[in-house]
């Protein structure tokens, strides 16, 4: 049992924080990065690729590294820290994961090889008006003539929908079940808005739109979307512990070095205290999260569910703890967009309920208490 | 990064839970289990237990009984055992002075007093809080005045846990008054028959009698158990207090009482709102066990896991409230607190009054909470 990183995972994030640090060391350029569509910056996202993280899931069959879990977490750590708004977790780790578990072998090294290289930016399209987190497909239709397959209905909110190049889109199959597809990107109706992050998301409307179907046509999908999907929500688990630990620092420099009544406020217990239950909860969401973690390299697909839901749980409580207290001790200046205190405060507001709220991870928790005495942390 | 633990690690812990579960003393395990009041002879026949097979002091040096063991078998140790319902030795006895002579003590006190102290031949009390010296424990007023090679204390101690049982006491007194506060202050090893000590029991809002009152008139105690050099009580204290990575919040301890509680429940967990209130306190222990994991697997040899911190604070607040929702569950049938075995009320909701407002305690001893959050906002975030 060990909770730390190697030397090569050392190494790993020491060059995504220089990379991630040199663009948006300053708040300001994360604004302007995301004043305007696509809401990133196109060139960061090429110097991702060219490190190798926009690979790093990946088999080298299929372009990528092939690293684990928990490399994966530590990018989406340091990319939270910075409020980077490049879509790792969504197109890389969500849509790129979605291909690499149901493509083809030429489906994968196609879509994904380009995904490594920067070529092209993957959207994934599992979210209807009205429904709450499922892995069933309600809201898109797929319908098959002979070898050609069409899609219809509305996916939406699609994070990254309007710039991606392929959708990778979640329907309902004629003889039961959910599939994957890939559609183009040019061929939906797309109208892109802004998420309060500064990300963007789009509304993407089908109507009997060409699709082909991620790997063998006509399969159930439930199960594989669903283990894609509860791997995100680890990994963003992992992202938002970057913006939470990013929080608590600026909030005990900010307690230190701003003065009132001639004294800094690190000087009135009724705020440090608040800045010590900040610490608690963040640690306790750092190793639950470090754990969900380890639990997707080891475990069963029941396993990572169970997982993504005690992370969800715990990560999305500690978030909401965090990014209140974050802007309550920082006052007035943390209400402004200007300032990267509430920007990340509406951020974790954002991973919490793209990628399932705690009242949801409660919900599943709360109906599995009887099926066991207690709940082991080492199998 | 690893969830398994190493081959000889999980060979270690079924070690420790075929010991705990089959070889420790039955019925000392059913009354834990059943969370019934253990008796002084059964806390010393427990701790006898585990002494003749090792396992009372494995975190003392090997020459005086200790085992070598890392911090992370230490933990595995310690969780099994309360995992299975066997009492966790005498703290005051294993966790305190015990650390605290092999440290600071001279030989002959070693000699004397470590194999007694392991073996609960000596029940140890702990002589550190006064009425006007709690958190702010530097501010202890008892004395101790020189008179030949002898020790005069005088004064009163608080809040001393089990002091009934107690054999020996070692206790802070003022040795310096002149001086800084923290800086007159020794230790002292103090037999509790000796004439002019007097232990009060104090009965508290359970009904229980588990803290006292010691009073100490004209005590003489002779020169050779003053522990350390003179006037370092402070530093002994310290030592004391925050040398302890292992078993600071108890977490297998609360994962026991959470699960003794879902299944006396029984029909009471058809209740989303319940099912809704399990979940999350499953979820919160996990997430300590996880951190003290944490903690123990990279403090060895170093310095504590800043972590460390949060595991008294969140595990005493998660024992707290185990006990509140047991008090909801056991609704009007925990009114019949003081009836007796013989009432149609069960066991556990009799006894979740007491418990709950006996838990109480945990949040204010060891530091209180408030403390923990100081060294917190201090020493962490350097606030």
């Amino acid at each position: 049992m060990d909770f730390t990183y190697d030397e090569e995972q050392k190494a790993l994030r020491e060059a995504v924080r220089a990379l991630a640090t040199k663009a948006y060391g300053s708040f300001e350029t994360r604004r302007q990065a995301v004043s305007d569509a696509p809401g990133f910056d196109e060139a960061q996202w090429a110097r991702l690729a060219e490190m190798g993280i926009l690979g790093l899931p990946f088999s080298e069959d299929d372009g990528g590294v092939a690293a684990g879990p928990v490399e994966i977490g530590l990018v989406c750590q340091e990319l939270g820290r910075v409020l980077a708004p490049e879509p790792f977790l969504a197109c890389v780790v969500h849509a790129g994961g979605l291909v690499a578990a149901a493509g083809s072998p030429e489906q994968r090294s196609d879509l994904l090889g380009r995904l490594a290289g920067g070529e092209i930016v993957l959207a994934a399209a599992d979210t209807s008006p009205g429904v709450r987190w499922t892995a069933g497909a309600s809201g898109v239709t797929a319908a098959q003539d002979g070898d050609a397959w069409t899609l219809t209905g509305v996916r939406d909110p699609v994070p990254n929908g309007a710039r991606a190049d392929h959708l990778v889109v979640t329907a309902s199959l004629p003889d039961g079940g959910t599939g994957l597809f890939v559609v183009e990107g040019g061929a939906a109706t797309r109208s892109d808005y802004a998420v309060i992050d500064g990300t963007r998301a789009a509304r993407v409307e089908l109507t009997s739109t060409p699709a082909v179907p991620l790997g063998e046509p006509g399969r159930d999908l439930t199960a594989t979307i669903a283990t894609v999907s509860d791997i995100t929500r680890i990994m963003g688990a992992q992202q938002a512990l970057g913006v939470m630990q990013a929080q608590v620092a600026s909030t005990t420099d900010y307690l230190k070095s701003r003065k009132q009544f001639g004294v800094t406020l690190n000087s009135f217990q009724a705020l440090t205290f608040r800045a010590a239950d900040m610490y608690v909860s963040l640690e306790l969401a750092h190793s639950v999260t470090e754990w969900a973690t380890m639990v997707i390299a080891s475990g069963t697909r029941a396993d990572i569910a169970e997982a993504a839901d005690r992370v969800g749980l715990q990560v999305s409580r500690a978030a909401r703890h965090i990014g209140q207290e974050a802007i309550q001790l920082h006052g007035g200046i943390a209400m402004t967009a200007e300032y990267s205190v509430g920007v990340r405060s509406a951020h974790l507001a954002v991973l919490e309920q793209w990628l399932g709220g705690a009242q949801h991870h409660l919900t599943r928790l709360s109906a599995a208490v009887t099926d066991h005495d207690t709940v082991e942390a080492l199998s | 990064m690893q969830l398994e633990l190493s081959t000889e690690d999980a060979a270690f812990r079924e070690e420790m839970r075929s010991f705990f579960t089959t070889e420790f003393p039955q019925d000392i395990r059913a009354a834990v289990l059943e969370e019934r009041h253990l008796s002084r002879d059964q806390i010393v026949q427990s701790q006898q237990a585990l002494n003749a097979a090792g396992l009372a002091v494995p975190h003392w040096p090997e020459e005086w009984g200790g085992r070598g063991w890392s911090d992370l078998q230490r933990h595995l140790w310690h969780e099994e055992m309360q995992a299975a319902g066997v009492p966790t030795p005498l703290a005051f006895n294993a966790s305190m002075i015990g650390p605290v002579l092999a440290q600071f003590g001279t030989e002959e006190q070693k000699a004397r007093f470590l194999p007694a102290t392991a073996n609960l031949d000596i029940w140890w009390s702990q002589g550190f809080s006064e009425p006007d010296a709690g958190s702010d424990l530097a501010s202890l007023r008892t004395t101790a005045v020189r008179d030949g090679d002898d020790w005069i204390v005088n004064g009163q101690k608080a809040w001393t846990t089990l002091g009934q049982h107690g054999d020996w006491i070692f206790t802070l007194v003022r040795t310096d008054p002149e001086v800084k506060k923290q800086a007159g202050i020794s230790m002292l090893l103090i037999d509790m028959t000796l004439p002019g000590v007097e232990v009060r029991p104090i009965e508290l809002i359970d009904g229980s009698y588990e803290v006292n009152e010691v009073w100490f008139d004209d005590v003489r105690v002779p020169g050779d158990l003053l522990v350390g050099e003179l006037n370092s009580g402070w530093t002994i204290a310290k030592f004391l207090l925050g040398n302890e990575r292992v078993g600071v919040a108890p977490v297998g301890a609360t994962k026991r009482a959470l699960a003794t509680l879902k299944h006396n429940a029984g029909a009471l967990l058809d209740d989303p709102l319940t099912r809704a209130r399990v979940a999350e306190l499953e979820n919160e222990l996990l997430a300590l066990e996880l951190t003290a994991l944490r903690v123990v697997a990279h403090s060895a040899g170093g310095e504590p896991h800043p972590a460390s911190s949060v595991l008294k604070l969140k595990g005493t607040e998660l024992q707290q409230a185990v006990s509140e929702l047991a008090l909801d569950l056991a609704g009007p049938g925990s009114l019949a607190s003081a009836a007796g075995d013989d009432s149609d009320v069960p066991g556990w909701a009799r006894r979740s009054a007491p418990t709950y407002l006996n838990l109480r305690k945990a949040s204010i001893y060891g530091g209180s909470n408030e403390i923990q959050r100081q060294i917190i906002a201090r020493t962490i975030l350097g606030l």
